[in-house]
């Protein structure tokens, strides 16, 4: 009777620290806490160019994470990219003349998208559309612009 | 020349025979779990001998894995200026990768190999047969209890491992080098995710535990009843498990990463 007892006590305290280790990782390595599943609303952002932005990239307000990228596509009679984020519920008081750039974490870091609050009374809802955009800074692009200011400088003197 | 057709023919003819014996073992063996819940007993035994009896080589195991990726991991990380993702690195290919792959691989070789010889011993020994002579049918009776074991305890085990790796890594990378404790979290908090990485990961290895011990199963139960065979069904179960292991997890992780 007691070797069979410490026996299910064996079996029963492997299968807590399996279950004890589950629950780290879930809890510890992948903050599951801040997950979120899904639930938000969706508005609409339309960028020139959105660079190397890709679906669940952060979006970002004050530096805080409001809501992730949720899908990119091409609109191809304006030529524009149309990324539509999702906003946490709980971040509800977005004013819909807010300011969506395109930012890069650090020189090698990952890009995500920076809302820059506006001034205005009524605040961004489902379906909603951001005007006021900055598409993302390509550094091929200012290269080129710097070279060629630089030609035109020479040329004037 | 049409001898050599024959020959060809014959192993075709038993690799399919093989495949259907096995896929028909699976069957009454997965005929056989419902039983079992009324006589948890045996299932307890099981979970003993598959689970608790491996669980020490996949603590250690787990722990050395961890923290030479910690030892690593900073080595290269530290020329880029970027080791604050150690924690990053560790606990994405623990969960990813090498948590359900090694632990698969340590499982096929300590509770694998255990089976296969244990079942493969009860056949040469006419212990399957006295038990089908009293009526009780050896799949039912040894093969169901120790299928689901394996099945409850790979995903355990792989968790186990893959928790221990991570406090590895944590040890050597902010014990031993120097990173800093907060970022080490955060960053790992940050990027890893509860769908993408941990769920996808105890898929992984509920999948490997099943294949592990199918094999193991199948190996044991149609082993030839010599001592040579017995040895030989033994090697060819973790031969076959760590191949198994590897190439389905190849095509699990292409499935579930790469889209």
């Amino acid at each position: 009777m007691s070797r069979s007892r410490s026996l299910e006590i064996l079996v029963g305290s492997f299968m807590a620290a399996g279950f004890v280790a589950l629950f780290f990782l879930a809890m510890q390595v992948s903050n599951l806490s801040s997950a979120s599943t899904g639930e938000g609303y969706l508005v609409a952002a339309r960028f020139d160019n959105i660079g190397s932005l890709k679906v669940r990239s952060p979006v970002t307000m004050a530096g805080v994470r409001v809501g992730r990228v949720h899908g990119i596509e091409y609109d191809s009679e304006t030529y524009e990219a149309v990324v539509s984020l999702r906003i946490e519920s709980r971040f509800d008081k977005i004013p819909d003349d807010s300011f969506a750039k395109i930012f890069t974490a650090g020189l090698l870091g990952e890009q995500y998208v920076g809302l820059d609050p506006g001034g205005s009374d009524l605040y961004l809802k489902e379906g909603d559309q951001i005007s006021l955009t900055q598409p993302a800074l390509v550094l091929e692009e200012i290269i080129g612009q710097f070279l060629f200011s630089k030609a035109q400088e020479g040329e004037s003197k | 020349m049409l001898d050599a057709l024959a020959r060809l023919g014959r192993i075709g003819i038993g690799i399919l025979g093989h495949i259907g014996r096995g896929h028909l073992l699976l069957l009454s063996i997965l005929g056989g779990i419902p039983a079992l819940f009324r006589r948890p007993r045996l299932l307890v035994d099981q979970i003993y001998a598959v689970g608790v009896l491996s669980m020490l080589i996949i603590a250690v195991s787990g722990t050395f894995v961890g923290m030479v990726l910690g030892l690593q991991g900073y080595y290269i990380l530290s020329q880029f200026g970027a080791e604050q993702t150690l924690g990053v690195m560790v606990a994405a290919s623990l969960v990813r990768e090498l948590g359900p792959v090694v632990a698969a691989l340590l499982f096929a070789g300590r509770a694998g190999s255990a089976l296969t010889a244990e079942i493969g011993l009860m056949g040469a020994t006419e212990q399957l047969s006295g038990l089908e002579m009293m009526a009780v049918n050896p799949v039912k009776r040894i093969l169901a209890p120790r299928f689901l074991a394996g099945l409850i305890s790979m995903p355990l085990l792989a968790a186990i491992f893959s928790a221990l790796g991570v406090m590895g890594g944590y040890f050597v990378g902010v014990g031993l080098l120097g990173v800093d404790d907060g970022a080490f979290w955060s960053q790992m908090q940050a990027k890893i995710d509860l769908h993408e990485d941990v769920y996808n990961g105890v898929i992984k290895s509920l999948v490997f535990g099943l294949v592990c011990t199918w094999i193991a199963l199948f190996q044991g139960y149609y082993a030839t009843p010599t001592s040579e065979g017995v040895s030989r069904a033994t090697t060819r179960t973790v031969v076959h498990s760590s191949l198994a292991v590897l190439g389905l997890d190849f095509i699990l992780t292409a499935l579930m990463f790469g889209d």
